[in-house]
């Protein structure tokens, strides 16, 4: 039961990381019907910022903004130098784009800063526990657990009471029509990138803190979980995004806490069996949204 | 009000317009009839900046919007009720009007929100439903009520009576009325020719993407010709 409980948790902390990630991917997917493999980006530039600014004496108080401002600046510049121009233009075009920014922000940061890896010193309070009954509870897992829970809060307050918020879903459910409300297209598709950004941000302070490094790829992985999180989640749905990330980061702890040990290092094997199981069940993800003709 | 000048639109190849004009004028209710595939909607969608235009001219107000984009068209005071209603589904009533509403102030919206519950008590029933589950009717209602949210000069729909039940045909010409009554300018795209002359003040007759009759709502009625060659049935 104990071991359940500090699973649940562990996997909730990993679980929320993803669903920001998602939810950034989805924000961006309702507008543009693109899934933005480039999203991974909004994390390895902040990253290498963040170990540029440790070696100039900067702390984690100063760090953390600098990595949300960072990540909402780089998704803007990201729509505004290759998004932008592929307007309207077919899903695999966006892909391939998506793909092309990718590559491209990879190979700069290989040819012009360093191959090797670069270590983010981890925050002091880190490994820290804190001891509730039986329970072990990591401070990061509580960290990450809460920021998330008031982030999405947040989001969710943006989208249903204002006017961005009403502006964004209708582009999302019919964007024409949202035009010819007099939804302004630059400025909706930019807002979603802005928020988009936000969220990258946000849970890009904590992938940084927790990897403790940056890599020129070091965007792979968390715009991998993302986008499979959008994917199991439903593709189109916000709220499927975010269950899809937590559900994400249960199914990886609980796994790994559940496999033999010699077959521990399956787990990401196991965990895209179930996606394939899942996807065989229900092929449109868990809150798949029905694509219907409206008469 | 609105004058449109010798409008060609084309999907690929193929003409959807050849060469259409017409105007509208301030205070009038003008219907635009003519059979399927005439080029109707494709003619309102050309007017609000949806589809490219390939020659000829838009003109509102004496200000040239030919090809301007769809949000700045509504924003210089031209709304369009585009076919099948278009309501954002997975949106409450409400906030399907507010984002009718977004070109103007929050105390103008909040104003008209009250018009709109006030003209369409319908919808005030469904304040709260996601438009999704309305009704054909309700939807037409709300699709309109959205439209006016933008203070709009020249109001433009299209078939509106489109799937609808008789009864609810009734209703929507009646609102056409109402909305006559208030003094505003009104372009309505209809099949139902009969009804739609009786209500307009002038109409211009549609088919294969030309303009082929135009005139007083009372003249084209009596021109059978219309009627048995273009038109089709609805007498």
């Amino acid at each position: 039961m104990t071991e359940l409980l500090q699973n649940l948790i562990d996997g909730l902390g990993r679980g929320s990381i993803y669903a920001l990630l998602a939810l950034g991917v989805a924000v961006v997917f309702g507008i543009m019907h693109m899934l933005n493999f480039a999203h991974g980006e909004l994390i390895t530039i902040p990253g290498y910022l963040t170990f540029w600014a440790f070696n100039n004496g900067w702390n984690w108080w100063t760090v953390v903004p600098l990595i949300v401002v960072s990540a909402v600046l780089s998704s803007l510049l990201i729509e505004r130098i290759a998004f932008s121009r592929v307007r309207g233009a077919t899903d695999f075009t966006m892909l391939l784009t998506s793909f092309g920014v990718h590559f491209i922000v990879a190979a700069g940061f290989l040819l012009y800063v360093s191959a090797s890896v670069k270590t983010i010193p981890r925050p002091g309070w880190f490994a820290n526990t804190v001891s509730v009954g039986s329970l072990n509870i990591e401070v990061f897992d509580l960290a990450v657990i809460a920021v998330t829970a008031v982030v999405l809060a947040g989001t969710t307050w943006l989208l249903q009471r204002t006017m961005f918020g009403l502006a964004l879903r209708a582009a999302a459910s019919d964007f024409d029509t949202a035009r010819l409300m007099g939804v302004k297209s630059d400025s909706v598709i930019r807002g979603a990138f802005a928020l988009s950004g936000f969220l990258a941000g946000i849970a890009g302070v904590f992938w940084i803190m927790r990897e403790g490094q940056v890599t020129p790829t070091a965007g792979i992985n968390p715009m991998l979980q993302g986008v499979l999180a959008v994917l199991i989640g439903g593709l189109g749905s916000l709220r499927g995004a975010v269950l899809g990330g937590l559900v994400l980061g249960l199914a990886e702890v609980l796994l790994r806490s559940w496999l033999p040990l010699g077959i521990q290092n399956l787990t990401t094997g196991f965990v895209f069996l179930m996606i394939a199981l899942l996807f065989i069940f229900r092929p449109g993800g868990l809150l798949s949204v029905p694509q219907v003709e409206r008469v | 009000m609105l004058e449109v000048t010798g409008l060609t639109t084309k999907y690929g190849a193929i003409s959807a317009l050849r060469d259409a004009s017409l105007s509208v004028g301030e205070g009038e209710v003008v219907g635009l009839i003519g059979p399927n595939g005439a080029g109707k909607t494709t003619l309102l969608g050309s007017i609000a900046g949806l589809l490219p235009i390939d020659s000829g001219s838009v003109s509102f107000e004496g200000t040239d919007i030919t090809s301007a984009a769809p949000e700045k068209i509504v924003r210089s005071g031209l709304a369009l009720v585009p076919e099948h209603r278009r309501i954002f589904a997975d949106m409450n009533v409400e906030e399907n009007l507010k984002i009718g509403g977004v070109t103007v102030t929050a105390g103008e919206r909040a104003e008209l929100l009250t018009e709109m519950a006030d003209l369409f008590p319908v919808l005030r029933k469904k304040w709260d439903t996601a438009a999704g589950f309305l009704s054909g009717g309700e939807a037409q209602q709300l699709a309109i009520a959205r439209a006016l949210m933008s203070k709009p000069k020249v109001i433009m729909m299209d078939e509106p009576s489109l799937g609808l039940a008789p009864i609810l045909v009734d209703l929507v010409f009646d609102l056409i009325e109402t909305l006559r009554s208030q003094g505003r300018t009104i372009l309505v795209v209809e099949q139902n020719a009969t009804r739609m002359l009786k209500a307009a003040d002038r109409a211009y007759v549609l088919r294969s993407g030309e303009v082929v009759a135009s005139g007083s709502g009372a003249e084209l009625l009596e021109r059978s010709d219309l009627f048995d060659t273009f038109v089709g049935g609805g007498r």
